[in-house]
């Protein structure tokens, strides 16, 4: 905390924390205004005697009618909620186990295996489309939710792998060498007081996960091209842009609802969340 | 029965022995404490004990059988660790419970026999509660209540009290104590303090390097140290040392240093002969010099100047310098010695040790 005069804590410490805070939430304070403008106002040339770009005097909601109706913005979200939920819990639970295995067991190679893991994470996702889009139509299973349930794994399970096993490793072993004295299998131990413990890092591997499934931008484009089987990301973009024509209120509208599943995550779980990232675990 | 033995036994750690050749016998019902400085092999040998590190070579047999491939929960031990390792996520109930319900043992029991160890320790009361709203204190009895539910053959304890502050952890040796004679239980207890294991153990096993240095009860260790290394660790302040020359005097041997000169008592005589011109390490407590009185004989007397006088109230501690060599001496509080005094003192005959300065072995 900053100490001394009032005028300090001002000038060193609300005054750019706010400004900070105002650079962040511009973007989305300018999603919020875009999806209520009416379309007159949207497209009102900026050299207009009574335009007002931060702000509008008629609110409106027909963007978002719009979105709901004239669009497949509703099976866009179902779509990408399917996709998420299920390719974060095939993630944390192939990264619960690997993560574990990698912190704990002694096994031969056990260090660069862990290595080898985290390179895959480092392989741009604009490169690995390319052959990964071979092996998709190989498996048939191109323009279907299973290209991405399957293939978000491939960058979410490192992810997760690494996050945990950090977290396990900052879990004091003595605990795990107890329960197994006071009778607990290895299997156990782990079941009973390891992940019990790594609940925060679980969540916040989990709630990583999500949300990177649910941004996901490059693989839906290429994987998906049905505009039934889109996900938010991409369909809100591709249909909504018609050649130059930008539908700017329900692209904004899209955005906004899009976001909202995230957020709420996010704050439903933003204790155990930071808890997870700075690793206090206390015995 | 449940003694513990261990025979020949080896821990390498990548081609560097961590233990060395270990051969100890903890009978039935003993308290046995493993102390030495750090990295001297207790704390491995006390987990291969447990089953939670691989044994190289030789064999641990806990009563009758040898548990070289059994897991730690078949080996019908209960270990207390230096962190206490209690389950953050559990109540005291729970963390207490939890080695019987994991071995199937039924409710009712569990109740019964948590509530038993709770009276015990005195923390009926928190049971209830999380590990993270207790004391160290409370935590260490909820530490030593979860070892003792069980109704373990072999109780191993590393350095359960160093987490703890210097008062509680006096407290808490007599209630570990008082625990031990209560229950009468096999118990080996690792720690590197060695008033702890002067206090603790029946027996008291001191190693250095991986290796035991001597085994025996705490006063035979304490009187009769089997090499410098055991008489320097045991004590506190510790034991003095000075390089000697022995020679043939007028009336027997003599140890000559810079400082001072002294009759070799007659009862180490024949033992010291074989030394005769040459150099040895002579050792003596603090406690075993005293002001001389001006009567005392010659022969066993050594002036020193006072360096640094530490009042500790019972008794004061003077630093001497003799002779160019620094030396202890525990006198009594109603001494008035000021820096830069010059005393004499005499020393008791038979409290002196001598080692051969090679093997470093008593003489």
């Amino acid at each position: 905390m900053i100490e001394g005069a009032k005028w300090r804590r001002w000038v060193y410490f609300y005054i750019p924390l706010g400004a900070f805070i105002v650079w962040l939430l511009f973007p989305f304070y300018w999603m919020l205004v875009t999806s209520v403008r009416p379309d007159r106002e949207l497209y009102r040339p900026w050299m207009a005697p009574n335009y007002a770009p931060f702000w509008t005097a008629h609110p409106t909601l027909v963007h978002v009618v719009d979105l709901l109706t004239e669009t497949l913005f509703a099976r866009w979200m179902l779509n990408t909620l399917f996709i998420a939920i299920v390719s974060t819990i095939i993630s944390l639970f192939c990264g619960l186990l690997a993560g574990y295995a990698l912190a704990r067991l002694k096994f031969p190679f056990g260090g660069s295996l862990g290595t080898g893991i985290f390179i895959t994470y480092l392989v741009p996702q604009t490169l690995l489309f390319i052959p990964l889009a071979d092996i998709i139509r190989n498996f048939q299973l191109g323009d279907t939710p299973w290209a991405l349930v399957l293939t978000y794994p491939t960058f979410l399970i490192p992810f997760c792998t690494w996050l945990l096993m950090g977290y396990f490793k900052a879990i004091p072993r003595e605990l795990e060498e107890c329960a197994r004295i006071d009778g607990a299998t290895r299997w156990k131990a782990m079941l009973y007081i390891i992940f019990p413990i790594a609940v925060p890092g679980i969540l916040s591997a989990g709630i990583f996960a999500f949300t990177l499934s649910w941004n996901e931008f490059i693989y839906a484009l290429v994987f998906l091209s049905s505009a039934e089987q889109k996900t938010v990301a991409v369909g809100v973009t591709s249909e909504l842009v018609r050649g130059d024509v930008f539908y700017w209120g329900q692209l904004m509208a899209g955005a906004l609802l899009g976001s909202i599943p995230v957020a709420f995550i996010y704050s439903f779980f933003v204790e155990y969340y930071v808890a997870g990232l700075t690793g206090s675990v206390k015995g | 029965m449940a003694r513990v033995l261990l025979r020949n036994l080896n821990r390498m750690y990548d081609e560097v022995p961590a233990v060395k050749d270990v051969n100890l016998e903890i009978r039935d019902k003993e308290f046995v404490v493993l102390v030495g400085p750090s990295g001297c092999g207790k704390t491995t040998t006390l987990r291969m004990v447990a089953g939670l590190e691989s044994i190289t070579s030789g064999e641990v047999l806990i009563g009758d059988t040898v548990v070289n491939d059994l897991p730690p929960m078949d080996r019908d031990i209960a270990m207390v660790f230096q962190n206490y390792a209690l389950y953050p996520h559990m109540s005291v109930y729970d963390n207490m419970a939890f080695g019987l319900k994991m071995r199937g043992v039924d409710r009712a029991e569990i109740g019964k026999r948590v509530q038993e160890a709770a009276d015990i320790l005195g923390i009926g009361e928190y049971l209830k509660r999380k590990p993270r709203q207790l004391s160290g204190g409370q935590r260490q009895r909820v530490a030593l209540g979860r070892a003792i539910v069980r109704h373990p053959q072999v109780f191993l304890f590393d350095e359960p009290l160093s987490n703890l502050d210097a008062k509680l952890r006096v407290q808490m040796r007599v209630e570990l104590k008082k625990l031990h004679s209560r229950l009468n239980t096999t118990a080996v207890y690792v720690t590197h303090d060695q008033v702890e294991a002067m206090t603790l153990g029946d027996r008291v096993v001191v190693m250095r390097g991986g290796e035991v240095q001597q085994v025996g009860e705490p006063l035979e260790l304490y009187n009769a140290p089997a090499n410098r290394f055991v008489a320097g660790f045991l004590g506190s302040p510790a034991m003095n040392f000075a390089a000697v020359r022995v020679s043939n005097g007028a009336s027997g041997l003599r140890a000559d240093s810079p400082g001072f000169s002294i009759d070799v008592p007659s009862e180490i005589d024949p033992r010291l002969r074989p030394y005769a011109g040459r150099e040895v390490t002579m050792g003596i407590r603090p406690e075993d010099l005293h002001i001389a009185n001006g009567g005392d004989p010659p022969g066993l007397c050594l002036d020193g100047i006072v360096e640094v006088v530490e009042r500790l109230g019972a008794e004061i501690l003077l630093d001497l310098q003799v002779g160019g060599q620094t030396m202890v001496v525990s006198v009594e509080p109603t001494v008035r010695a000021q820096r830069g005094d010059k005393l004499r003192f005499v020393l008791r005959p038979n409290r002196l040790h001598f080692f051969d300065p090679a093997s470093e072995a008593a003489i």
